[in-house]
């Protein structure tokens, strides 16, 4: 199947207010879904005939934004972070991109975590991915078994690939800079 | 272990067995590298097995989006270091997918030589360090020997034995030497004078001559030894449905039956280096195998190596073949400045330890916006946990083995 | 038990050999058979660790030690030594301070002890009792204390599985070793280790080589010296045993914790007993110091006491070179085959080891019986002495044992009567 034709599948299974978007231009074509759908859309798309979804290749997520107030006009994207989905077919040889939006932070207080909900239950290796973007790009994956950082130590303070991260001058007595 | 006399439990047992918890790493000796398995054991049996990373963390995706992709190169070759120039390879062609930029035959026929001579280098590393896992030495050494042949080449080639930087986006950074003093390994090992000058395409061709033989070797001494099919047959099963749902790739998948293979499958900027070559792609279960081994075991991705080995000399001989008549240049530039478009691209390759996936969202500017190397060898430790449970300690090493990893690569 | 010194050349120089030795003279005798033994025990450990590191470079494509000694590294073992010697001796703060120091002391004493009942020439040994084998299984057995207590002591984790693993491996494969090693002892009629070489020896007899006596050529005995010489690689924690340290599973296993000279102790004592139950294979197996063509049994039969001291020194090098040829076995195993899961080596011994080893001494049982119905005869090896039965060795038993053949076949024609 094409980009074109998995993006009108969904639309037409879960409506425009739940498939919030999509780019089909890109060089790899993304369907960009509401949070609250995606382990619906995920399982849908797994347990499908004609998509059957079954390889989670990536999961990560992308923070767009840019802590230089000179450089902001030019950076052109409205702050936000994406969790981003890479999705392939073992026995149909396609693959399809799916991206949730979230605010940077819920509710738009600093340090509290974006919320999606976990597609650890579709994919069993997305626990792992999701721990991961957990731990360097702060998501918080609702409803995931075990959401510990899985990179960084456990009391690691921050998440790395924040683009307002700090790094610290101090960790256990050893320094940072 | 300590059980204190106020547990209550000694009131309800008069003999009865603690759970121990052992730590299997970051500091032990096979565990390839800095990884850490948390054990909860009842003698020798696993009830479970807690898998801690990290390690080796140093955040490469975090330096990727400060550097331009060609700064990052050598980054790369820091995760994956047994595979550095398939590393190389992955990031290259994820940038070249991101900018559009076509690489000439020339650079192409290169790559497929350079890379599937590291295949072999890591395959090679791979077999020896499990036979060292359950407990043989020999073969290990007997894989450095050989190894230490191509990084010879490999030094001849771009100047570093370990971490090459050597494929670069467009190309390659040199071209291949013509003369080279004959590495002194091969020398030894083909009875010819130290101080010979040979090209290096007939020095590739020496070694591989004398390493096809070598291969039948290592079978007899691992692959049909009896001990070494107790210890992996039938053992860290793992079927088709579970090694998919895990996200397993390269010879894990395909040890678990499912045949997919990158250089096949995969995205035509890179199966499109492989069109002209013939390859088989190995995948479980084989005739060949002995009656004990069940698809998806331990003997079954080991086995998927070995036979990898065997089709990357072809790979390596064709090339060799094509380099000469090969057109264009090794390389097109690729200016450190040059602005990433505005668009993004997920990429993966077939690496030696699996599907190594390179995702770049480029913003207008020389440093992408977000870096990001999906790790194979991350996804193929993943069901560790599930694989070793119930399992005796002994079959750790075993399964962790199997399935190959590298630390360096996991941690990034 | 009172010490028995018989058959000591030393002895013949401070006794007449048949009253026992008191006074200084006793304590001459065995402060120099310490020494002899302390020599026996340490320079065959030594070189055998040298050999090791030269074979696996051998095995491996790749040198081994080069340097130190000049020629081959040979003096790399005592390099290793005097370096160890020099480390740091350290005790881990969980550890069991006393025990943990006692371990290493308690597995080369064991060891050392089996040395002891070992006959390196005719009657070349220090204690040279009727139950010799017996005894040199019982101290060699001791070992597994040792090495219990050194991973029970370590407050290790690693070191207690090492341990536990290593409790259950050399208590099982003691069975079936020392089964295999009465099957000999049914064949020979005796526990008495120099019995047992002097059953084997002899001279050339119709054209047949003297080797023929040895119990390989034995059918019951050849298949046992396999089964024994398994069990024995098992019971010197030998790949593809070498559970107890298994290092890519327990790190070292019980040696987890050592360091230094307590470290070397306990491979000190792993090599000697290599040799032990090598030499224990030879013996038993192999024609023990006879060279199996004529020239030790020669130069003992001769009247001059220059001569059958010669035959002794040569008997002893004989043995020596047997056992060795074993050692270099385990060796060649060790460098080849990857290790067998505890699971599997109880498995091995447990269901296959101790049924073969028990069928095989019934076989031996039976077999003298079987055959003497057919053919009169207790074995079917060529030579008079084949046949012999031996006595009850008594105070002449010296004497006796040396004897040629005439005497022994009346022993067996009256033992074929009672048979009959």
């Amino acid at each position: 199947m094409t980009a074109e034709e998995i993006r009108n599948l969904l639309v037409e299974q879960f409506g425009e207010d739940r498939i919030t978007g999509a780019n089909l231009e890109a060089i790899d074509p993304w369907v960009e879904v509401a949070p609250e759908a995606i382990v619906d859309v995920c399982r849908f798309l797994k347990s499908d005939e004609r998509t059957q979804f079954d390889h989670l290749n990536n999961l990560c997520g992308v923070d767009y934004f840019e802590p230089d107030e000179k450089k902001q006009k030019k950076f052109g994207h409205e702050p936000h972070v994406e969790v981003v989905y890479h999705l392939q077919s073992y026995s149909l040889k396609h693959r399809i991109t799916v991206k949730v939006v979230l605010p940077r932070w819920k509710d738009d207080k600093d340090g509290d975590l974006p919320e999606v909900p976990t597609v650890s239950g579709v994919w069993k290796i997305a626990d792992w991915h999701e721990r991961e973007a957990y731990d360097l790009v702060g998501i918080n994956f609702v409803g995931h078994p075990n959401l510990v950082r899985i990179l960084c130590a456990e009391d690691w303070v921050g998440h790395p690939l924040r683009k307002d991260y700090e790094f610290p001058l101090e960790y256990h007595g050893i320094r940072g800079k | 272990m300590s059980v204190t006399v106020e547990d209550p439990r000694i009131i309800e047992f008069d003999v009865r067995t603690d759970e121990m918890l052992v730590n299997m790493g970051p500091q032990h000796p096979s565990t390839h590298g800095v990884l850490r398995l948390l054990l909860r054991t009842d003698g020798e049996i696993i009830h479970e097995v807690t898998p801690h990373l990290g390690y080796l963390h140093r955040c490469a995706e975090k330096i990727g989006e400060n550097l331009s992709p060609v700064q990052w190169i050598p980054y790369t070759d820091r995760m994956d270091y047994l595979a550095a120039m398939n590393m190389n390879l992955g990031m290259a062609l994820a940038v070249e997918k991101l900018c559009g930029i076509e690489v000439p035959e020339k650079a192409m026929v290169l790559r497929v030589l350079i890379s599937e001579l590291n295949r072999i280098a890591s395959h090679l590393v791979g077999m020896g360090a499990y036979g060292l896992d359950l407990g043989t030495f020999s073969p290990f050494l007997y894989a450095f020997r050989e190894r230490e042949i191509i990084l010879d080449l490999f030094e001849e080639v771009c100047g570093a034995r370990l971490t090459y930087s050597y494929l670069t986006v467009g190309g390659a950074t040199h071209d291949l030497p013509n003369s080279i003093p004959i590495p002194p390994g091969l020398a030894s090992l083909t009875g010819r004078p130290q101080d010979e000058q040979v090209s290096w395409m007939d020095a590739v061709k020496m070694f591989l001559n004398w390493l096809e033989p070598r291969i039948k070797e290592y079978h007899t001494l691992l692959t049909r030894n009896h001990i070494f099919i107790k210890r992996t047959a039938g053992l860290g099963i793992m079927d088709r449905e579970m090694a998919i749902d895990y996200g397993c790739t390269g010879p894990v998948l395909r040890g678990s039956g499912v045949d997919w293979d990158l250089r096949r499958d995969g995205d035509p900027i890179y199966t499109r280096m492989y069109e002209g070559y013939t390859f088989e792609v190995p995948v479980a279960p084989f005739k060949d195998a002995p009656r004990e081994a069940v698809l998806g075991d331990n003997w079954c991705r080991f086995y998927v190596r070995m036979m990898e080995v065997v089709q990357a000399i072809s790979l390596v001989r064709q090339a060799i073949d094509k380099y000469p008549t090969a057109k264009g240049e090794y390389r097109v530039p690729f200016k450190m400045s040059t602005k990433l478009p505005k668009d993004e691209v997920y990429l993966e390759t077939e690496c030696p330890r699996g599907a190594m996936g390179f995702y770049f969202v480029g913003n207008d500017a020389a440093e992408p916006l977000r870096a990001r190397a999906k790790s194979s060898c991350f996804c193929n430790l993943s069901p560790t946990a599930p694989l070793c449970e119930g399992f005796l300690l002994a079959d750790i090493p075993a399964v962790v083995g199997s399935l190959d990893i590298v630390m360096g690569e996991i941690d990034r | 038990m009172s010490l028995v010194l018989a058959n000591s050349p030393i002895l013949d120089l401070f006794g007449d050999g048949a009253a026992p030795l008191e006074g200084w003279p006793w304590l001459i005798v065995a402060l120099l058979h310490t020494i002899l033994i302390g020599l026996f025990f340490g320079i065959p450990a030594g070189v055998f660790i040298w050999a090791e590191r030269k074979v696996s470079g051998r095995i491996q494509d790749r040198l081994g030690p080069t340097r130190v000694g000049g020629r081959f590294g040979w003096l790399q073992s005592a390099a290793d030594g005097a370096k160890l010697i020099q480390k740091e001796d350290l005790v881990p703060k969980d550890a069991d301070s006393l025990l943990f120091r006692a371990a290493p002391y308690l597995v080369v004493v064991a060891s050392f002890g089996a040395f002891m009942f070992l006959p390196f020439g005719d009657g070349w040994s220090a204690v040279s009792t009727d139950v010799g084998l017996f005894l040199m299984f019982a101290m060699l057995s001791l070992e597994v204390i040792g090495v219990i207590l050194a991973g029970y002591c370590s407050g290790s984790k690693w070191a207690l599985f090492g341990a536990m693993r290593e409790a259950a491996q050399m208590i099982s494969y003691e069975i079936p070793m020392a089964i295999c090693g009465l099957v000999p002892v049914l064949v020979v009629g005796s526990l008495n280790l120099n019995e047992i070489v002097h059953y084997q020896s002899g001279g050339w007899s119709g054209g047949l080589p003297p080797f023929l006596n040895w119990n390989i050529f034995h059918p019951i005995a050849a298949p046992a010296f396999v089964l024994y010489f398994v069990c024995a690689t098992a019971s010197c924690k030998r790949a593809p045993f070498d559970l107890a340290e298994a290092e890519s599973e327990l790190v070292a296993g019980f040696l987890t914790e050592y360091s230094g000279m307590r470290w070397s102790f306990f491979f000190l004592a792993e090599y000697a007993s290599m040799f032990a139950v090598s030499a224990i294979a030879a013996i038993l197996f192999l024609g023990g110091w006879d060279d199996g063509i004529g020239i030790v049994s020669g130069l003992k039969s001769s009247d001059s006491a220059v001569m059958q001291f010669l035959g002794s020194a040569v008997g002893a090098v004989v043995l020596i070179a047997k056992a060795s040829k074993l050692v270099f076995v385990q060796i060649w195993v060790r460098w080849t085959l990857p290790r067998l899961r505890i699971d599997q080596v109880m498995t091995t011994c447990l269901k296959y080891l101790i049924p073969m080893s028990c069928a095989l001494f019934l076989a031996a049982a039976i077999y003298p019986l079987a055959l003497n119905q057919g053919t009169g005869r207790t074995d079917l090896r060529p030579s008079a002495i084949g046949d012999r039965v031996p006595t009850r060795p008594s105070a002449d038993s010296h004497a006796a044992s040396a004897s040629t053949a005439p005497a022994s076949t009346e022993v067996a024609a009256a033992h074929g009567e009672v048979a009959q």
